[in-house]
């Protein structure tokens, strides 16, 4: 991992502007990875905002973030992916951020790419911008073939029902500017949330783009997603979506400010 | 053989508990999570009515001699009583949950009291 790092200190020449860019990093027993993750995120534009989501931890996870003067949400107890990024989208759209970007505390998700999936919001060509690591041919992702199958398939559903081409509807590797926190501040899936996620920002009528990226092999802990649990997920998230598909919108509640 | 009347009539009353959880999920009134096993129950006794032949073979098959409907009502006992057991771990974990949550608050006030004391 120590080689990820050293590509990190490229320092970022973003054209933020008067936009304001919050880091939501959720972790769960992650206190190994986290503090590097801030780093990197540091190291790769120091005017972006981090707040970490402890979900629950029973580690250090929480002291390690703050440690490294991050802003910590700590929650009671462990609400399971979904919940912990709502927080954070939460904290994003309550405090007046304008861009989010998601980075995961196991540190699979490189801050050095970070740019890939912000420019395309940042120059307002999309409402939310997913780092795909099958978009564009990317290298070496491994996974157990359970996992992958069952990526494969929500790719192809997810695909029909938006009409566009998705290739990696599990990424949580994304950017995404105040319509999309809104939305997501109100309405998230649970647990294994960004297929039903894609869906939904389709539904609302966000411009959602893929950004090919490259992931790392997660840096501690371990995937929430067991090989028993994905069938289990499989049929929920389907579920989930097909029935999605027959609900009215809930309308994101208008700026207030 | 079951008689005609009882498959329509259980095959009916099941696929209305598939609908119905159907239109909860859909009115957000029941998550996904918890609507599956119900689904499952609402699928499988749905299969069993309609499925006369079925019903029969299993009625053999678990020595039910002389009343096949019998299995219907054993499969819907059984899944019933996971949909309980279900719950009660729900609600295991639901009170453990509420538990750290006052005393989380509990902690906040105490914190906040204390500054605001301070502040004077």
């Amino acid at each position: 991992m120590s080689d990820a790092v050293e590509h990190a200190i490229a320092p970022s020449r973003l054209e933020l502007g008067e936009l304001r860019v919050v880091a939501i990093v959720p972790a769960f027993n992650e206190e190994h990875t986290v503090p590097q993750v801030i780093d990197e995120l540091r190291a790769f534009d120091s005017r972006i905002d981090i707040v970490v989501v402890d979900d629950g931890s029973v580690d250090l996870t929480a002291d390690a973030a703050a440690a490294r003067g991050a802003k910590v949400l700590r929650l009671p107890f462990n609400l399971g992916i979904g919940g912990a990024v709502q927080t954070g989208f939460r904290f994003a759209f309550e405090r007046g951020y304008d861009v989010a970007v998601r980075v995961d505390g196991d540190g699979q998700h490189e801050p050095a790419q970070l740019g890939r999936i912000l420019e395309p919001v940042l120059r307002n060509e999309v409402d939310i911008a997913v780092g795909s690591r099958f978009a564009g041919g990317t290298d070496g992702y491994r996974s157990s073939r359970s996992r992958r199958v069952g990526i494969r398939i929500l790719a192809w559903v997810v695909s029909r029902i938006v009409g566009q081409p998705v290739t990696d509807t599990t990424s949580g590797f994304q950017a995404v500017n105040r319509r999309g926190i809104a939305l997501f501040a109100h309405d998230y899936p649970h647990d294994y949330p960004e297929v039903e996620a894609t869906v939904m920002v389709f539904r609302h009528r966000l411009r959602l783009a893929e950004v090919p990226v490259s992931m790392r092999e997660r840096g501690g802990g371990r995937s929430s997603i067991t090989a028993l649990r994905s069938i289990y997920y499989m049929v929920k998230v389907l579920l989930a979506i097909f029935v999605g598909l027959f609900r009215r919108n809930v309308a994101p509640q208008e700026e207030t400010e | 053989m079951t008689p005609l009347a009882v498959s329509i009539a259980g095959a009916l009353a099941s696929f209305a508990l598939v609908l119905v959880v159907l239109e909860l999920i859909r009115s957000r009134r029941l998550r996904e999570r918890y609507a599956l096993l119900w689904l499952v129950t609402g699928l499988v006794l749905t299969g069993l009515s309609a499925w006369r032949d079925g019903l029969n073979t299993i009625a053999g098959w678990i020595g039910v001699r002389g009343y096949p409907p019998a299995v219907l009502f054993a499969v819907g006992l059984l899944f019933i009583l996971a949909v309980l057991l279900h719950y009660s771990t729900v609600i295991s974990r639901l009170s453990d949950q509420n538990i750290v949550m006052a005393q989380r608050l509990a902690l906040l006030e105490q914190e906040q009291r204390a500054g605001a004391i301070s502040e004077r």
